[in-house]
């Protein structure tokens, strides 16, 4: 946006720009700068937001869905995209619910939650690559289908007595204020970085995105990048079930509900382009410490949950509305 | 290919009497004209917003923020009701809100090309949030309500409600604007072939706009029929609805990928979802069901769309073939 007046006039550019520049001009510095302005409004707002254990304590509105939204990142990036993730942590959670009724112990309720999450994947994986649906009807309804599964299990009940122990993964922290979740997802964020933006694996996703036909005649095997994207996209959401189980200590089938939404607006904002083909795990990040920051902001300000939604309903159009917008002016000008 | 559409339509005809027919051999009752006619009064809303939600997915786009804008105008045709607004003027007034509503979304996907997914993932929120807003949170019960306001959609008019008649109604209509009117072919042309509708003349843009704007404006109006239907109105009434809406359409075949679609496969795919959660109760299966099947339902029947062959997408030439 800064060299706007520059390049206006400038139809084809006979060189690209320099990298500094276009690092300048990117949606992931504008991002860091509206993270910048966010921090500091709210730490003059309010005298309770510059501690660090209620800024540690605010990492548990995003960590999860952070967790979601790398594997998403790289299914929108792909062309595809899964809608079922919010219902795959309720059937995870809910599978792990009914361990615990079995006396199962820790390890075991990991291994499920992040085991029946992989279970789901692999369903999607199948439908759409295997069988050759649309990822969005088929997402729709394994959306309901998983979710229907919990209330079949659970109805109007709900699953606590987890054992002590598996409290750790949602509350326990590694050291000082350092979250569990949020060294995990810090771990996770660097895994997908370098998947996506250092190897042949996130090449080949980019190349699916922007032209899949392109993508197959040049070797790559677009069934299977897309078959394991979905396989990641599932076993995240098992991860974060587990997470968010451990850290509610409870199931409900209504575990979560809505949580796809928060998921697509975060890789959106992000900068990750919803028709595929681009996007950045560090823009996905900062997207999640806007709406991590923006809630807890809110939090403070005693604003009501549903109101935040609006909000991010409101950023996820925004976001892709506006640079339009602003593109459309600039042709109108001339 | 009319005959392969027609059997699709056939089919699930012959999939809903069979449903029937084996509920009524251990529940006889069920078949009693009196229980049909209530099952297809509790279908009625699902049949409106089916065929409504059928116009948007026929030119491409999708609509989830359909059940959100219902319960906006539901809530905005209680409180109207409330302050001692007429009944005559509270359901136009509803329809308009909606089509606003609807105008929104079209808008946002005709003037700036977003992807009708978001837009609607968004605006979902947006009109959900938005009903907290002007309502506070609270409810508007039973007693609030005047009279006329709840007994309009149960008045009975030659044996069936008029919640009924308003569907009977919107299926008859769409029968003619669907099949009959240029708008209704020009639905079908956007979404089977998009550069192809352009060299005819059809703009693109602005046909996705109106299905919006109906998808709206019927979306208001059954938001005022499930408001005075149940008596209340507050922030989560029909939440999630949207989901058994699409799944209607998907079930009736309507092709997620646009162009292809019908009235009759619309309405069959919401009477099937009608008829099941009407029978859940009566052959002793929780109700927690209900989601779990229209899910499996779903994915069903985009499988058997799938493999019915993926060249259906231009059914107006091939129709006009059979008629010449």
């Amino acid at each position: 946006m800064t060299g706007a007046s520059a390049t206006k006039g400038r139809q084809i550019p006979d060189s690209l720009t320099h990298p500094a520049t276009r690092l300048l001009k990117s949606w992931e510095s504008l991002l860091a700068v509206v993270v910048v302005v966010i921090f500091v409004t709210n730490s003059f707002a309010s005298p309770y937001f510059l501690d660090p254990w209620s800024l540690s304590d605010a990492t548990y509105n995003v960590t999860e869905k952070l967790m979601i939204a790398f594997a998403m990142a790289l299914l929108i990036i792909a062309g595809e995209i899964d809608l079922s993730v919010a219902s795959i942590i309720a059937l995870a959670s809910t599978a792990m619910g009914f361990a615990v009724t079995l006396g199962a112990g820790t390890p075991e309720l990991v291994a499920i939650g992040v085991g029946v999450g992989l279970i789901c994947g692999l369903f999607n994986a199948v439908l759409v690559t295997g069988i050759g649906l649309p990822s969005i009807v088929v997402t729709i309804g394994t959306m309901s289908l998983f979710r229907g599964l919990s209330y079949i299990v659970l109805g109007d009940k709900a699953y606590t007595g987890y054992p002590a122990d598996f409290a750790f993964f949602g509350q326990g922290y590694v050291w000082w204020v350092f979250s569990f979740e949020l060294v995990l997802v810090a771990g996770l964020g660097g895994v997908f970085g370098v998947l996506l933006h250092r190897t042949n694996f996130g090449r080949a996703v980019y190349a699916i995105g922007n032209n899949p036909t392109g993508a197959l005649f040049s070797g790559i095997r677009v069934a299977r990048v897309k078959f394991i994207l979905f396989l990641l996209t599932g076993l995240m959401s098992g991860i974060a079930s587990v997470c968010l189980t451990s850290r509610l200590g409870s199931t409900r089938p209504s575990i979560a509900v809505g949580a796809e939404l928060e998921v697509v607006t975060m890789v959106v904002l992000g900068g990750v382009n919803i028709l595929g083909g681009s996007g950045t795990i560090p823009g996905v990040v900062l997207a999640a410490l806007v709406m991590g920051l923006v809630t807890f902001g809110f939090g403070l300000l005693n604003v009501p949950g549903i109101v935040m939604s609006i909000f991010i309903g409101l950023l996820l159009i925004g976001v892709i509305a506006l640079p339009r917008l602003w593109a459309r002016l600039r042709i109108q000008r001339g | 290919m009319s005959r392969a559409l027609k059997s699709r339509e056939a089919l699930l005809g012959l999939a809903i009497m069979l449903l029937i027919g084996l509920i009524a051999t251990r529940f006889p009752d069920f078949v009693a004209p009196s229980n049909l006619a209530n099952v297809f009064n509790d279908t009625a809303a699902l049949i409106i917003l089916a065929l409504a939600q059928m116009v948007v997915i026929l030119t491409k786009c999708i609509d989830l923020s359909i059940a959100a804008t219902l319960a906006l105008c539901g809530m905005v045709a209680a409180m109207l009701d409330v302050a001692g607004v007429p009944m005559a003027v509270i359901v136009p007034l509803a329809m308009a809100l909606g089509a606003c509503l609807g105008a929104v979304n079209g808008l946002l996907v005709w003037k700036l090309q977003i992807p009708p997914i978001v837009v609607t993932l968004g605006t979902m929120t947006i009109y959900r949030g938005i009903i907290f807003l002007i309502s506070g949170g609270k409810w508007i019960n039973d007693q609030e309500m005047s009279p006329l306001f709840k007994s309009l959609p149960r008045m009975e008019f030659l044996w069936l409600p008029v919640l009924s008649w308003c569907a009977v109604a919107v299926v008859a209509i769409f029968a003619v604007l669907v099949g009959r009117t240029p708008l209704g072919r020009s639905f079908f042309a956007v979404g089977g072939n998009a550069h192809a509708a352009v060299y005819t003349g059809i703009n693109v843009g602005r046909t996705q706009f109106a299905a919006f704007v109906i998808s709206g404006a019927l979306a208001g109006l059954v938001g005022y029929l499930w408001v005075a239907r149940y008596a209340v109105a507050y922030v989560d009434i029909a939440n999630g609805f949207e989901l058994d809406v699409v799944a209607a359409c998907v079930i009736g075949g309507v092709s997620i990928a646009g162009g292809v679609g019908s009235v009759g496969g619309a309405v069959l795919g919401a009477l099937f979802l009608g008829v099941i959660k009407n029978a859940l109760p009566v052959i002793g299966i929780s109700p927690f069901w209900q989601m779990a099947i229209s899910g499996t339902a779903i994915i069903l029947a985009i499988a058997v769309n799938a493999t019915e062959g993926r060249s259906r997408g231009r059914v107006i030439l091939k129709s006009a073939e059979h008629v010449a």
